[in-house]
This record gives C-alpha cells, structure tokens and sequence, in this order.
C-alpha cells in the first residue's frame, strides 16, 4: 500500500519531553478507517520509529486516546470521516500530561490521582465471609451505574481545562471514581474519601465547565458525580464531620 | 488550592451577599426615585445601628468571597501557588475589610 495524492494529510506530533515538532505524513484514505488506523499505516508503512499507545482496538481499554485536531478522542473509535477538515488531520498526545514519546502521554499522573482521591476499596469483608447481596433497586445503586463505565482512558483529564491551569486538582475520572466509591455500601470508610477529596487539590476546585462530560466517549457525566461530591462534603460539614 | 473550608467560606458568604445585594439595589432605587440628596442621605445612615450592622456585614461577606475568588483567579491565571498565594488572599481580603469598613464608619458613625 502506498500513499497517493487522494490520500489524507496527516499532522503527527514527533519528540519526546517538552520538545518536538509536528510531521507531516500521507496516508492513503480507506473504507471505515479510524484514527488509530491511521497512526498505525504511519508506524508499519511510513516510520517504524513513531512510537504511540494501544491494546483492544475496540474501546474498552482506554490506552489509544490521543488529541485528534485539538479534541481528546479514543481514536480506535473515531472515523476518520467524522474529525476529517480539509483533508487534513491532526495528531497529538493527550494534553495535561506529560510526553513520553511522539502519540505515548506518561499517564502516571493520571492514576496517582486516582488513588490520591480515595480511589482504592476499603473492604468491610475478607473473603472468608459470605459475599454480601446488594439490590440493583437503591438510588445510591442506580447512581453509581451511571458513573462505574469508565475505561481510564484520560479524555476527560485531557480536557479539562481545570487540570490545565490547576495541576493539583484531581481529575474528572479520579473523582468520579471516588463519587461511586463513596455510595457503595461495601465500602468500609466512606469518610476517608469525603477527606481524600477535600483537599487542596479536591473536588471544589472544579469550575463545572462541563468539558469532561462533553467529550466522555463513554457518554459518562463525571461533573455530576463531582457535584456530588461537592454535595456530600458540604452535607458533612454541616455535620461536624470531615 | 481550594479546601472544602475555603470552598465554605466564599459560599456561605456569596448566600449573605444575596439578599444584602438586593436590598443595596432596593434602597438606591428608593434612594434615586425619591430625590435624596446626599445630606438627605446621611441624615438617615449617621447614628444608625442597623446601616451599620447592613453594609457592616456587607463589606465581611464581600471581602471574604473576593479574596478567595481572587485566590482562584491568580493560581490559574498566574501559576501564584504556596504561601505566596495565602498571603496574597489574605492581603486582598483585608484590603477589602478595610477599605470597605472605612466607608461604613464614614457614613454611619
């Protein structure tokens, strides 16, 4: 397969660190082709080198988002059809983290602020004990439902412009994670999460700009379960606690 | 940046500020329709407990909500982070405090 004049323009961000370029690359335009198509035909046709990051190829692993035009996308999902201007894309690592290499973002400080916002289950049960019945049926169930599909792909951190001027701040996924934490019952210490997410770098930090749940591709609402967050905290307060 | 306390305080202050907002505008509108002149004005503000305690509390809740808003506003736009933005925060707000309690002793007392 080779690149003809029909085929697309294609920006790729090149380097490593805070340094780097963008390159151009001309990629033959196909049926049904996605981002991460695109990105692969570069690196097996056109530079081995280019170093980028995937695994499932069909959106439940949350490792190939990249930002496609200057939007944070899962780009084994995105058709190229879709993102297309002018016969030209671009291609880049996901904003608000660091670069490894060229399309690979260091995700570390994504998932250290997972665990910084409470993210880790406190059991109540060891695995000695019975498994314990929850119904499907209680709100604080149905509410966690609508927040548990997450695939820690880091779109929603690389959209969110609060972590951008706010490098403290814990992230839309991290607190979502720690919202649905919090309204499970199996959950031995629900207090630890309210203070995980009171910090200085916690929850109230977030302007409710909504580029979080904008851009989700799993259509998941993390600024409302920062909202309820935000509303636990308060409701603690009141109460004395933490 | 922004602890649940902070996050409480300008809050709180912003549900004090509501109704003394409201009723700042009422009385400039009562105030300007009926023709006060300034002596007029101060005529009924000198001595008064209740202006005082009104644009008292007023110049507290703004000052307190302004400063952290400002607190906010200069970390993200600024990159002003640590001890220099506490400082900052609680110079701006005791500027507020104190510039805006001179004006209320100024009109009540």
């Amino acid at each position: 397969m080779t690149a003809d004049s029909n085929g697309l323009h294609v920006d790729v961000w090149r380097g490593s660190g805070t340094e780097g370029r963008f390159e151009r690359f001309l990629v033959p335009m196909q049926e049904s082709q996605t981002i991460l198509d695109v990105v692969a035909w570069i690196q097996q046709y056109a530079d081995p080198t280019l170093s980028y990051r995937y695994a499932c190829r069909v959106g439940m692993c949350g490792s190939c988002a990249m930002m496609v035009n200057g939007v944070p996308r899962w780009t084994c999902r995105t058709h190229i059809k879709k993102v297309i201007k002018d016969n030209a894309i671009t291609i880049a690592p996901l904003r608000n983290l660091p670069v490894i290499k060229d399309l690979a973002a260091d995700m570390d400080p994504f998932f250290d602020k997972w665990v910084a916002a409470g993210g880790v289950h406190h059991p109540t049960r060891d695995r000695n004990d019975e498994i314990e019945k929850l119904s499907p049926a209680t709100p604080e169930r149905i509410e966690t439902d609508t927040g548990i599909e997450c695939i820690n792909c880091s779109v929603c951190y690389a959209a969110c412009d609060t972590v951008s001027s706010n490098v403290d701040f814990l992230g839309p996924a991290a607190l979502q994670r720690a919202w649905t934490l919090y309204l499970d019952p199996k959950d031995a210490d629900p207090g630890v999460i309210l203070e995980a997410v009171s910090g200085r770098g916690g929850c109230h930090n977030c302007h409710s700009q909504g580029s979080c749940t904008l851009h989700c591709p799993n259509g998941l609402n993390p600024m409302k379960a920062i909202a309820g967050l935000k509303r636990a905290t308060v409701s603690s307060f009141f109460k004395g606690g933490r | 940046m922004l602890g649940l306390r902070l996050y409480m305080a300008q809050r709180l202050s912003a549900m004090v500020m509501i109704p003394l907002t409201l009723g700042h505008i009422a009385v400039m509108i009562y105030a300007v329709q009926d023709g006060l002149s300034a002596a007029e004005i101060l005529g009924r503000t000198k001595g008064s407990d209740i202006w005082f305690i009104f644009y008292g509390l007023f110049v507290l809740a703004v000052s307190l909500h302004a400063a952290i808003g400002l607190r906010v506003v200069v970390h993200e736009t600024l990159g002003l982070k640590g001890r220099a933005l506490d400082v900052f925060m609680w110079l701006a707000g005791l500027l507020l405090l104190v510039t805006g309690l001179r004006a209320v002793l100024a009109v009540t007392l």
